[in-house]
């Protein structure tokens, strides 16, 4: 089963879904769940699509890192500076988008975010 | 020693270090295309699934109403992306590519419409400029390597003109497809208003219907500029491979080149002083029997 974030909300997907476009949302995270005592694939996404047809799931991202590949200590960093300067100013999207990236990042990688 | 002589082996010397260069850049440009070839591949299967993406919607939404894919009926101007090379020592790379984006503004203007170029690459830049011809946005730096965030600004700029009233009404892209190792073509595509391309195999089931989260147009809105983002950086990547692919055959060109003139050369240096040296034997000859025949004279 695939668990994604759209604009919409969270969808899963289990096998033989109906074709489905999504748009998926800044800072989701993806989980795949593998069945036989696999482990769940979990990735951090940033934006994109998601495309399930014919049985397959398609994710187009424009930027996606696996949770195993986060690097914590540099997305704890990324995520203190991002607050910071949206305690700076409340009306900087960049970093409210970069604070985003920064939490599915760390949600990735399974760690406990606020 | 002869003044031709030396002329010759001034000339061997200077063709030679001009093939050491020639050499080394064949070499580097034919690890580069391997490099360049893997980083082509490694965007394909995201292309593919986008494609597939943008044209499961299109067939599908009976009307497609969107800002990008409705063709203008009467177009005024197009603009033309023309990927170039930043760097030369490639063969005719550039020159194939300025001479087929001037085909194509001549067939434009033909039909009425006025073509705007947006040129990528230090050498396209400067041939528009050097002929004082405006360009509609200009990007250096990233013809060997190109990043999608490259593709992304330019795409950017694209659409934004795309999407102004008074901007253009077309757009096209001139770029070098790496078609294999020994050929690459220069290939013209309107990526504007909307042409999917479909894919090479046909599918044999009707294309399933997609259900859209949120809506049909929420994901155009955002499918469609990813999509040409896309079709830009495969154009970037293919124009990277097919930079290095021409500019190892035009250096080993030149390497060869530059080893028959050396060959010409070593060849004419030997007659010049096996000349020479039949000369200075003659001349000893000639001065020992007239020292011999004088000093037969005296006695």
């Amino acid at each position: 089963m695939v668990i994604a974030k759209t604009i919409d909300g969270e969808i899963g997907i289990m096998p033989k879904h109906a074709p489905v476009l999504g748009v998926l949302v800044e800072g989701g995270v993806l989980t795949v769940k593998r069945g036989g005592g696999e482990s769940d694939l979990v990735a951090a996404v940033h934006g994109g699509f998601l495309s399930v047809a014919d049985n397959e799931v398609s994710i187009l991202a424009e930027m996606a890192e696996l949770g195993s590949e986060v690097d914590v200590a540099a997305a704890k960093d990324a995520l203190q500076r991002a607050q910071a300067s949206i305690e700076a100013d409340q009306e900087n999207a960049d970093a409210a988008l970069a604070a985003k990236r920064a939490r599915a990042r760390l949600r990735a990688a399974g760690e406990e975010v606020g | 020693m002869g003044a031709q002589l030396r002329l010759l082996r001034r000339r061997i010397k200077s063709v030679k270090s001009t093939a050491k260069i020639t050499r080394a850049q064949e070499l580097i440009a034919s690890s580069r295309i391997v490099k360049a070839q893997q980083r082509m591949q490694a965007a394909v299967p995201y292309e593919r699934e986008i494609t597939r993406a943008v044209t499961g919607v299109v067939s599908n939404t009976t009307s497609v109403d969107h800002p990008l894919t409705v063709a203008k009926e009467r177009p005024a101007k197009a603009a033309v992306l023309i990927v170039t090379s930043d760097s030369g020592f490639c063969g005719g790379f550039n020159a194939n590519i300025l001479r087929e984006a001037e085909a194509l503004g001549t067939l434009l203007r033909d039909r009425g419409v006025e073509p705007v170029p947006f040129v990528t690459g230090r050498k396209g830049v400067a041939w528009h400029s050097f002929r004082g011809r405006p360009m509609g946005g200009q990007w250096t730096g990233f013809s060997r390597r190109p990043a999608y965030s490259d593709a992304k600004e330019i795409a950017d700029a694209l659409i934004e003109a795309f999407i102004d009233d008074n901007g253009v009404d077309e757009i096209h892209i001139v770029s070098t497809g790496f078609v294999s190792m020994l050929t690459q073509e220069v290939m013209i595509r309107r990526i504007l208003p909307l042409e999917v391309e479909e894919s090479t195999e046909k599918p044999d089931a009707p294309l399933p219907y997609f259900e859209f989260e949120p809506s049909a147009d929420a994901v155009l809105d955002s499918l469609l500029p990813r999509y040409i983002e896309s079709r830009i950086f495969s154009a970037l990547l293919q124009s990277a491979a097919s930079e290095e692919a021409s500019r190892r055959r035009a250096m080993k060109s030149a390497t060869d080149n530059a080893n028959e003139l050396i060959r010409v050369f070593t060849m004419q240096m030997n007659q010049a002083r096996q000349a020479e040296i039949t000369q200075e034997i003659s001349e000893i000859v000639g001065g020992a029997n007239a020292l011999a025949d004088a000093a037969a004279g005296k006695e």
